[in-house]
């Protein structure tokens, strides 16, 4: 029995005793990554190679489900403001939920799991057939030759994902309701005019969207470049990058909300 | 002669595991020095050693004179830049084509104008056969061709000291003679040095200058490759001709046969 407890003891001991380990390797990863930036922007065109592959090409969901939750947005925000016959705020319902939230989170949320997995298995199977162990070899530093450009890529594609899938989406609402329903178009756009403030709204959607790419790119590369280099290390390490950095872009929105808009 | 590479009582451990011990070893300028043994026998934690990648937990490594353990980060860096090493499977680039490939180092670390570097790069992959799939991507070459070009970008900065980790595995009989053949001619003609870990005896011995037989982490023998086909020493013996019993047992250690088949009952 003693020993029994003894064992769980040492089983919960040595788990947290590897998390705080590994939070420890992460951080000094990231501050690592931080510190050799200079190449990234040195040279820009590795970067813009990322910002191709992470932005560019993930283009086509954020757009396409941009759209659509705008169209979802407009349908059932003018199902609601009918009854109390503001039919015509809908413009501003749309753009308020877009900008300020959904925006930026069901982007993070889409690029997590488009370019941040992507990012993984490619770190990860680098990895695995000796990639980085070669450009080690070779004299060139991985961490600002791989890592650091595809950071900087991942951080600069995402908040213009996040404005692109709020473009599209005000769009969507207003094909729905306007083109469709036929709302009045003057007032759908002017009082979303009047209404959404470019400080408040605007710029904290920016800001979040930075916050929420610096998450998830970081979180992403940390998990490949850490995987273990065979077939299931890629694989969990996949899985963990779209796991970790869901939870953290819904923890760190409510946080951000929580200073960002207090009943201001 | 003046030694190149000079490994001088070292032992390694790893977390608790001896993985290195006592290991004495010279390897003369100009000459190819090959390592051999079974599979996990510290053959290629010998190579990081002496590129610096893992420090010894006793006695030294000196490459060019100076030892590797005292050596910064930058100094590490500076000392590899004359070193090429082969990987067991290449380790190419995937995405990058054979060209871009060998052009990385040249690209990395000269400041030269990309006329030069593209005749420079044409020239590596002469030297290995391949100058003909420059354009390709490394997934739409054979395994012995990947190798081949990452042969030419380990030589690519011209090498004092090339170094191939399994150079023979999984290649088809063409492929292996190929590359032996290349070994060779590439260390004679760039004036380089050169470390092959392998356990292909009969293909290598004739390529190479000196040998030396690594068991279960140290130097069991060491020779000309004459020495070592005359050898009478029975480890040695056996893993010239391959023989399936002899001082290396076939069976891994393990409990015994009857009782894991529940033949007989445990004691107790």
């Amino acid at each position: 029995m003693v020993e029994r407890a003894v064992r769980g003891l040492r089983v919960v001991g040595h788990r947290v005793v590897n998390s705080v380990w590994r939070l420890g390797y992460a951080s000094r990863f990231f501050s690592l990554t931080l510190l050799k930036s200079a190449t990234s922007f040195r040279r820009f065109h590795l970067t813009i190679k990322e910002i191709y592959f992470t932005g560019v090409l993930s283009l086509i969901i954020i757009i396409v489900s941009g759209l659509f939750v705008g169209m979802v947005l407009g349908l059932q925000g003018y199902e609601t403001l009918q009854k109390y016959g503001s039919a015509e705020a809908v413009g501003t319902l749309v753009a308020l939920s877009l900008t300020r939230e959904l925006g930026p989170v069901v982007a993070a949320l889409l690029f997590a799991s488009r370019a941040g997995s992507a990012m993984t298995a490619e770190i990860g199977l680098m990895k695995a057939t000796e990639q980085i162990a070669a450009m080690e070899m070779m004299a060139v530093d991985p961490i600002a030759r791989v890592i650091g450009p595809r950071f900087w890529g991942g951080v600069i594609s995402m908040p213009l994902l996040a404005a692109m899938f709020s473009a599209v989406g005000v769009f969507g609402g207003y094909l729905i309701t306007v083109v469709l329903i036929g709302v009045d178009e003057g007032a759908f756009w002017s009082q979303m005019q009047n209404a959404v403030d470019f400080r408040q709204d605007i710029v904290n959607g920016v800001i979040k969207s930075v916050v929420f790419g610096v998450a998830v790119t970081a979180i992403a590369l940390f998990e490949g470049y850490d995987a273990p280099p065979t077939a299931e290390g890629v694989s969990g390490a996949t899985t963990r990058t779209v796991v970790t950095s869901s939870l953290a872009i819904l923890g760190l929105d409510f946080v951000l909300t929580a200073f960002m808009f207090r009943g201001a | 002669m003046e030694n190149l590479v000079e490994v001088k009582d070292v032992s390694f451990t790893y977390d608790v595991r001896p993985v290195l011990q006592r290991i004495n070893m010279t390897v003369p300028r100009g000459k190819v020095v090959t390592i051999m043994g079974l599979s996990g026998c510290g053959k290629t934690t010998l190579l990081r050693l002496i590129a610096g990648w893992l420090k010894p937990t006793a006695g030294e490594v000196r490459v060019a004179g100076r030892a590797t353990h005292e050596l910064t980060h930058d100094e590490i860096y500076e000392m590899r830049r004359k070193m090429g090493m082969l990987f067991q499977f290449g380790a190419l680039f995937t995405d990058m084509s054979v060209f871009d490939n060998v052009a990385f180092p040249l690209r990395e670390h000269t400041g030269l104008p990309e006329s030069m570097i593209r005749d420079l790069v044409m020239m590596k992959l002469h030297a290995v056969g391949l100058r003909g799939v420059h354009r390709r991507m490394p997934a739409e070459l054979s395994g012995g061709m990947q190798r081949r070009v990452a042969l030419a970008r380990a030589i690519a900065l011209d090498p004092l000291l090339i170094m191939y980790d399994e150079p023979f595995t999984a290649l088809d009989p063409i492929s292996f003679s190929a590359i032996g053949h290349v070994i060779r001619r590439l260390n004679d003609t760039l004036g380089a040095t050169s470390i092959v870990v392998t356990h292909d005896v009969q293909e290598t011995l004739p390529i190479v200058d000196y040998v030396y037989f690594m068991s279960d982490g140290a130097v069991v023998a060491q020779g000309t490759p004459d020495d070592i086909r005359n050898s009478r020493e029975p480890f040695v013996h056996q893993f010239v001709w391959g023989e399936i019993d002899g001082p290396m047992a076939f069976h891994y250690p393990g409990a015994p046969y009857r009782e894991e088949l529940r033949l007989e009952p445990a004691h107790g």
